[in-house]
């Protein structure tokens, strides 16, 4: 019975891969314009990242890349599906078409990129993973954890990066495994774990929430580099260059200075590469296989991506993380594009 | 002798009832105590916080609640109770999802006639029950005609669906068109013909031995990597396959329970009177292994419809998805105990209905019987 069970299932992904290899052709562009709108794998719902509000629309920092990947299209940012997904389902539901982008709070990792038919096309958060733990305990250090029960989203790369840490630390965890989030949040808060692990991003974000914020601390200990980014299926480069050069289109905004209120302003500015970055110089939107103003359109609507960070994430924000790593190049931090030309 | 009061008589009454259930002997005396104790504490407790200390749609300074830092608590923290100013603020999400505004009272139109459609099924004694039975086989094409749009509606898909809304869709089609298919699994499953009753007990068997949550995975992920390109079936269609599919194969094997209690004689007899196969089915040997099915199937029903908060998973926001999605935004984040609390009346007062429902046939049942 185990034998025809797994003959059986074994036949059933060999047929899914091979249909999913040969289906996959035919440009994501071509199809997304067909259809009107964006479908973009989203979270089901994080903090300052994508969340629904009380109107039920959408916002987030990571939703602002599926809005600017609209407003580049479709020269509007509104024309998205959103198709929440959780941390187990992401990847297939990309791989089998059902979105044509995802932007949710997705490591970078080699498999990934290659072993999954991944590409990730560039990087709109550098996290990296910590620990938090009520200040009670008395811990001052992640070396000091061994035996502690430990909250963990299961699937994620936290979950792998826990284990390495510990082992490699020889001291040992109970891991106490939780599906979302806020499920993990919400066992924090009621003492069913004493550590909570995930991206430092994710550990200031439910801090902020907490009664008294100074009962909990985030240990200094950073486990993991955790570059956060879109992602889309690989074999659609052209795709692949649209959603990497909306995303970089908000990044190169913020070096030059245009944000979302002086776009037209500085449509008639004296520097090139903004004029060839808002489209005042043709040519460079018909590269990609857009309209020349694709990029005015994206700082117009959504902004550059510092009025993103600033409006979802920043200090102004209840989640209050600093710009840190995900400054530019020139203030101190690694966020960095390649030039507009 | 005396003559006792009614008023005393009845006096006593309550007076020995209680000596001789909550105080018979000192421990029971103890833990009867301890118990009033507990329960006071744990009431007071929650109703302080549910209700007299809470705020709902304005804090202690009588502001309007737009977000959690207007919450009493938030500003007094240990003196004030829950917030339900979030239940407020998305209350539509939770009835309704991502539904546009305008349209929501096509949802509350399906919503009224709800009732009117699953009553004639549910009461035999009820007057003009002929054209109640009618209303609900008309039912659910109104109902998806009105959800989904189509003629003279505009189509609204079914992404947009969420909350109470998908809870309750694919509750009630889950157990609606369930019920046709166990039904002929079961009889599938006792029938002499090999292959049809290889088929349903391998079919039964593997649904049964497979998560709930295998399914939707297999259903969500894996179907639409062997469909074309484009051809992408409707999410909430795909679960609602899968949900089907597992409650058909629990309430087929619920009803073999009741056909498998039915006498032989039973069947015989029927056949003897020159009833073929269907017939005897029909008339004989379904109403009354359906009678006996019942509290399980009540059972099942009520594990399908908590189990199917599991859509989540795959990314499709039921009552508690919409929930969590609430406590992820922002403006409200950390208001577990509210919605969690929220989201628990509303699937209680459901199934506690089902449950209640079921006790009530039993004891139908039980008076036809003897």
């Amino acid at each position: 019975m185990t034998k025809i069970k797994s003959l059986f299932i074994s036949l059933l992904l060999t047929l899914g891969v091979s249909s999913a290899i040969a289906g996959s052709h035919g440009s994501t562009l071509d199809l997304v314009k067909e259809r009107g709108k964006l479908m973009c794998g989203s979270n089901t719902g994080l903090a300052g990242f994508g969340a629904p509000n009380d109107a039920g629309v959408w916002e987030g920092i990571d939703v602002d890349v599926c809005r600017a990947v609209a407003a580049a299209v479709f020269g509007d940012a509104s024309k998205v599906e959103y198709v929440p997904t959780t941390s187990k389902v992401r990847f297939t539901v990309l791989q089998s078409g059902e979105i044509d982008m995802l932007s949710r709070n997705t490591t970078w990792t080699l498999s990934r990129d290659v072993d999954l038919g991944l590409e990730f096309v560039g990087v709109n958060y550098y996290d990296g993973q910590g620990f938090m733990v009520p200040a009670s305990l008395g811990v001052n250090s992640a070396m000091e954890l061994d035996g502690a029960s430990v909250c963990i989203q299961v699937g994620t790369t936290t979950e792998m990066n826990l284990a390495d840490f510990f082992k490699a630390n020889g001291m040992s965890y109970e891991s106490v495994p939780v599906e979302t989030n806020s499920e993990a949040d919400a066992a924090y808060t009621a003492g069913r774990c004493d550590v909570y692990t995930t991206d430092a991003s994710g550990l200031y974000a439910s801090r902020a929430g907490y009664p008294d914020p100074s009962a909990h601390v985030v240990l200094p200990e950073i486990v993991s580099k955790e570059p956060l980014g879109p992602a889309v299926r690989h074999g659609d480069s052209e795709w692949a260059d649209i959603v990497r050069w909306s995303l970089n289109a908000m990044i190169i905004g913020e070096e030059l200075g245009i944000t979302s209120g002086n776009v037209d302003e500085m449509m008639s500015s004296n520097n090139p590469e903004v004029l060839r970055l808002l489209g005042a110089e043709p040519g460079y939107g018909a590269m990609l296989g857009l309209s020349d103003d694709w990029a005015a359109n994206i700082l117009s609507q959504v902004g550059n991506y510092s009025e993103s960070f600033e409006k979802h994430i920043g200090p102004n924000t209840p989640i209050n993380i600093q710009r840190g790593l995900n400054a530019l190049y020139k203030d101190g931090g690694i966020l960095y594009a390649p030039p507009f030309r | 002798m005396t003559t006792f009061s009614n008023q005393s008589l009845m006096r006593n009454k309550y007076y020995n009832w209680i000596i001789k259930n909550l105080f018979s002997s000192w421990v029971n005396s103890l833990m009867t105590v301890v118990a009033i104790i507990f329960i006071y504490e744990v009431g007071t407790f929650f109703l302080n916080w549910a209700f007299f200390a809470a705020d709902f749609r304005t804090n202690f300074q009588g502001e309007l609640i737009t977000d959690r830092s207007f919450c009493s608590k938030n500003i007094m923290p240990g003196e004030y109770g829950a917030c339900w100013a979030i239940i407020y603020a998305r209350w539509d999400q939770f009835m309704y999802g991502f539904y546009p505004i305008e349209e929501v009272w096509r949802v509350n139109f399906v919503y009224a006639l709800l009732p009117l459609a699953i009553i004639g099924i549910l009461f035999d004694k009820l007057p003009f029950r002929k054209y109640f039975i009618y209303f609900t086989f008309i039912y659910p094409f109104l109902a998806y005609f009105m959800l989904y749009g189509g003629p003279g509606l505009s189509v609204v898909g079914t992404n947009k669906w969420g909350g109470l809304l998908v809870t309750l869709f694919l509750g009630v089609t889950g157990i609606g068109l369930a019920f046709p298919l166990s039904i002929i699994l079961a009889l599938g499953r006792r029938s002499k013909m090999p292959i049809v009753k290889s088929l349903c007990v391998v079919f039964i068997e593997f649904i049964r031995g497979v998560p709930l949550i295998t399914l939707l995975f297999t259903a969500n992920v894996m179907l639409p990597l062997f469909l074309p390109d484009g051809v992408n079936p409707d999410n909430l269609l795909r679960a609602l396959v899968a949900v089907t599919l597992f409650q058909s194969a629990y309430m087929a094997e619920a009803i073999r329970g009741g056909l498998q209690a039915i006498p032989r004689g039973q069947i015989e007899a029927a056949q003897s009177l020159g009833l073929n196969y269907w017939q005897t089915t029909r008339k004989i040997i379904l109403p009354q292994a359906l009678k006996i099915a019942i509290p399980p199937i009540v059972n099942t029903c009520i594990g399908l419809f908590k189990d199917t908060s599991l859509v989540l998973i795959i990314g499709l926001f039921d009552l508690l998805g919409i929930g969590r999605a609430a406590l992820a935004d922002m403006t409200w984040t950390k208001l577990y105990y509210e919605v969690y609390v929220f989201i628990s009346l509303v699937f209680f007062i459901f199934c506690f209905g089902m449950s209640r429902y079921s006790l009530y046939l039993e004891k139908k049942l039980k008076t036809d019987n003897s």
